[in-house]
């Protein structure tokens, strides 16, 4: 099997990881880089528990070859301020756990590009996230709160 | 109290199984069945794979009796000979390469030679189709009150109606999955699960090794709603297999579409209503027949069946009740716990019923409910007196009330008339959830629980129940610190390993926070009692004390215990199927509101009202949070969830066709509660986890009905089972009278 080495810039740091060519962003990150943040929920890009910043915007890491990052900009949950995270706590947006570090990805996402709410709703945006427990609404309202305009 | 572990979740910080660091360790993978049915005649593996690179096990390196033990000791570990349903595991591998160890998978072929398989429960199966007992019935129950074919022959009204429910997959976010290694002689096992006690026992019986050599840990559980409560057992005891084998640490974590189609789903089912009435709607009698899909082995289908049979009749008073069911067997991949746990499926036949009873009767549906709803004095089908003091008439008129039920209906009528394409409607549902295992269950579970004080000061808790969701961390915390006046702070919640905790029992049935909670408040005045201190003792006082005695004590371990005992005044008769079939029930009205597309027959959720008693709440955002997540599941398996089956086997085993209701496809649900206080839960709480999954379904498919006229009887109403329904009734788009009865359903 051929192994390359590429250089891309991880959560602001220079990094440089050895992989096979197959391999997609979300095994890198969780098993040779050890940011086991990131969970895989389908592999196919439609829950969105693998969600990370590709240069900036959400992307599903288990739909990106790691191939494809070199010379560019990832970002994952462990690079979130915890502190910004509070209002998820108190409003009940994390049951289980497991879809919640994608979640807070898009969220924050969402919040960081507040003009998309001009045009969508917060739930067609997090549309892209699968939430088994909460039923959704302690994931709105945090949101809405983060967001600073409670209804 | 904020989420225990909330923090490390939002933050990825919390490490699920396939989080945990593990050095020199081999992925397993899993050989399954490609056929129903039929001896095996051959195991081929490819020529061109090094085979002396891979660890490979057979049903022969089986230590012990080839059997996952659960209920029946019928499903083997690996098959051995024989296949009763697709998927089912028959060999297993192992390399040190995930890749490696999948493509090995691959090229091993089980050539079955097809012996006639059994697909529909609801047929009676041929001689040839005959696997277990006389007739391919796992389990066969009734219930009986009074004189049923006696009432119904003097009833002046007899409605009847046939009710179907389809499969539903878990779908909890992370997928099942267990490591395995040995520490000098012990078999340590880790993982994703929802009773450590039972894969305990499951790998005792099959790896024929006693408790000193066997551990078990729970890891932090990204979702289970019964789907890991027993099928667990099954993936411990192959990574043990692989790891005994191997003498190396192994990792088995399944990817989702061997999740969804291996693992355990909803029982499919089909239930039968008689009910015979007075002209105004008064139930006099209820002959009701159950059949579940059980799948290719037991596994929980006779407490599923047993569950389902219990709330058949719904929350209502009637003196003649006989209730008959069965769990079947067929070819299929085994059906399993899911929370409600054959409740939703009874009661979606039974709530979906009295809309029809009220449209055939020309009643109102709420007055239909109002009129029989049981009141305090009287007894469910199993002779259950209920006494506990809730107005379950006050739920219902709550849930109108909050709903704005009444404006809606008018709403809805000038809407329907004005609109080409959509129609909209309203429809109810009141239930009843039993918390707790059934009859004598828990008395036959005996969990016991201790809480341990610390030379720290601070208390344990050591419980074998588990966080995966639900909120059983701060819980746990909450009742031990408020029963002895502490700090949350001072509490710790121990993992559940079961070298250090003992058998509190399953994180199942909605008895983690009432029966188990209890326990935990007992256990802190046997804490409390051994200090010598009185029973008013709280705060510093008992901080203290714990130090005192380990400054006394040194080296010895300070516990408070105690056992489950059986509240007084209950009794259950598992020969009659009569008695207190659970120590409380929790009761609800739900109302949904929904829009029908004409063009595309999609139905949206558009309000959803949730109201329950539910005896105290501990902590409210994380009870809202419960209700919540199973509205939302069962609006999923009211609307679009179908499996997809072909040879007993889900073909739409993936995310991808498999669809869950994201964040855009349902409403906000408004979630109100009522506390009557249960005296034998923990600070009066019945339980709540299962009860919002049960009541979805029906609401929604009354609105429907409502909304079109249309008189859907199956579920998931998809689009396409809509369309034909409502393309096959005269005066299709006609305004519908939004009191019903304009249509006759029989």
């Amino acid at each position: 099997m051929t192994t390359l080495t590429i250089a891309f810039t991880l959560n602001g740091v220079p990094t440089s990881v050895a992989i096979d060519p197959a391999d997609r962003l979300l095994d890198t990150l969780r098993y040779t880089l050890a940011l086991t943040g990131t969970k895989e929920g389908c592999g196919e890009g439609e829950c969105g528990a693998c969600t990370v910043y590709l240069d900036g915007l959400p992307v599903n890491s288990c739909l990106v070859p790691t191939y494809q990052v070199r010379g560019r900009r990832v970002e994952t949950v462990e690079a979130l301020d915890p502190r910004a995270l509070a209002p998820f706590e108190r409003a009940g947006a994390t049951q289980c756990g497991a879809c919640t570090p994608g979640v807070v990805m898009t969220a924050m996402w969402v919040r960081a590009h507040r003009e998309l709410l001009t045009t969508h709703t917060i739930r067609e945006l997090m549309a892209g996230n699968l939430c088994r427990c909460t039923g959704y609404d302690g994931i709105v309202d945090s949101i809405q709160t983060v967001l600073g305009e409670r209804v | 109290m904020q989420r225990r572990e909330g923090l490390a979740k939002l933050t990825g910080r919390e490490r699920y199984v396939d989080d945990l660091p593990l050095e020199n360790f081999l992925w397993g993978m899993t050989v399954r069945s490609p056929a129903p049915r039929g001896r095996i005649a051959a195991v081929r593996f490819a020529e061109e794979v090094d085979w002396s690179q891979f660890v490979v096990v057979d049903h022969r390196d089986i230590p012990g009796p080839n059997v996952v033990a659960l209920i029946e000791q019928d499903q083997p570990v690996l098959a051995s000979g024989y296949v009763r349903h697709m998927q089912e595991p028959v060999l297993l591998v192992a390399h040190p390469s995930r890749d490696e160890a999948r493509r090995a998978a691959r090229a091993i072929t089980v050539v079955v030679e097809p012996e006639p398989p059994v697909l529909d429960f609801r047929v009676p199966p041929r001689p040839d189709q005959i696997q277990y007992g006389p007739d391919n019935v796992f389990k066969r129950l009734k219930i009986e009150k009074g004189d049923v074919e006696r009432a119904l022959r003097e009833a002046p009204v007899v409605v009847e109606g046939v009710y179907e429910t389809g499969a539903q997959e878990h779908v909890y976010l992370e997928t099942q999955g267990m490591i395995a290694w040995l520490e000098d002689d012990v078999l340590v096992v880790k993982g994703s699960m929802q009773c450590p006690y039972y894969v305990l026992t499951a790998l005792k019986h099959a790896l024929g090794r006693d408790e000193s050599r066997v551990r078990v840990i729970q890891t932090p559980t990204g979702g289970g709603f019964g789907g890991k409560e027993e099928y667990p057992s099954t993936i411990a005891l192959h990574a043990a297999l692989l790891a005994l084998k191997a003498g190396r640490p192994v990792k088995l974590i399944y990817d989702r579409p061997e999740d969804m189609a291996a693992t355990t789903k909803r029982h499919p089912s089909q239930v039968r209503h008689r009910t015979g009435l007075t002209a105004d709607g008064r139930l006099l009698a209820q002959d009701i027949e159950v059949l579940l899909d059980g799948g290719a082995y037991g596994t929980l289908s006779p407490v599923v069946l047993s569950r389902g049979l219990i709330h058949a009749a719904g929350p209502y008073a009637c003196e003649n009740v006989r209730i008959r069911g069965c769990a079947m067997f067929t070819n299929a991949v085994p059906f399993g716990a899911f929370r409600g746990f054959g409740a939703p499926q009874t009661l979606f036949a039974c709530e979906r019923h009295m809309d029809v009873i009220a449209r055939t009767l020309g009643l109102d549906p709420v007055e239909l409910r109002r009129r029989n709803l049981i009141r305090d004095g009287q007894s469910t089908a199993t002779g259950q007196v209920i006494r506990d003091g809730t107005d379950r008439v006050a739920v219902l008129e709550r849930a109108l009330a909050l709903s704005g039920y009444r404006e809606k209906q008018r709403a809805h009528a000038a809407f329907n008339a004005a609109e080409r394409a959509k129609r909209r409607g309203t429809g109810l549902a009141t239930f009843y959830h039993g918390a707790g295992f059934t009859g004598g269950g828990e008395v036959g579970l005996s969990s016991r629980l201790q809480v341990a004080g610390r030379a720290d000061g601070r208390v344990e808790v050591l419980s074998a129940n588990i966080e995966m969701g639900q909120g059983t961390l701060t819980v746990f915390t909450q009742i031990a610190a408020d029963r002895l006046g502490l700090a949350t702070d001072d509490v710790v919640i121990g993992e559940a390993d079961t070298a250090r905790v003992p058998n509190s029992g399953p994180t199942v049935a909605s008895r983690t926070t009432m029966v188990v909670g209890r326990l935990i408040e007992r256990a802190a005045d046997d804490l409390r009692h051994r200090l010598g201190l009185d029973e008013g003792a709280r705060g510093a006082v008992v901080k203290q004390a714990i130090a005192r005695w380990h400054q006394e004590h040194p080296g010895q371990r300070l516990l408070g215990e105690a056992v489950y005992e059986r509240p007084p005044g209950i009794s259950w008769d598992e020969e009659r199927y009569q008695g207190d079939a659970y120590g409380a029930f929790a009761w609800a009205a739900y109302v949904a509101e929904v829009e029908v597309d004409l063009r595309t027959y999609v139905t949206r959720v558009i309000d959803f009202v949730a109201v329950q008693e539910v005896g105290k709440v501990v902590n409210e955002t994380l009870a809202r949070g419960q209700i919540q997540g199973g509205v939302v599941q069962g609006i999923g398996w009211a609307l679009m969830e179908e499996c997809k089956f072909k040879d007993g086997s889900m073909i739409n085993n993936q995310l991808t066709n498999y669809l869950i209701p994201t964040a855009d496809d349902v409403p906000p649900i408004r979630v109100a509660f009522l506390e009557t206080p249960y005296p034998h839960g923990a600070q009066g709480a019945k339980g709540l986890g299962e009860l919002p999954i049960d009541g979805p379904a029906p609401a929604i498919v009354n609105a429907v009905a409502a909304a079109t006229g249309a008189d859907p009887r199956v579920i998931p109403l998809t689009p396409e089972r809509l369309m034909e329904l409502v393309q096959g009734q005269a005066g299709v788009g006609a305004p519908v009278n939004a009191k019903c009865g304009v249509r006759n359903a029989e």
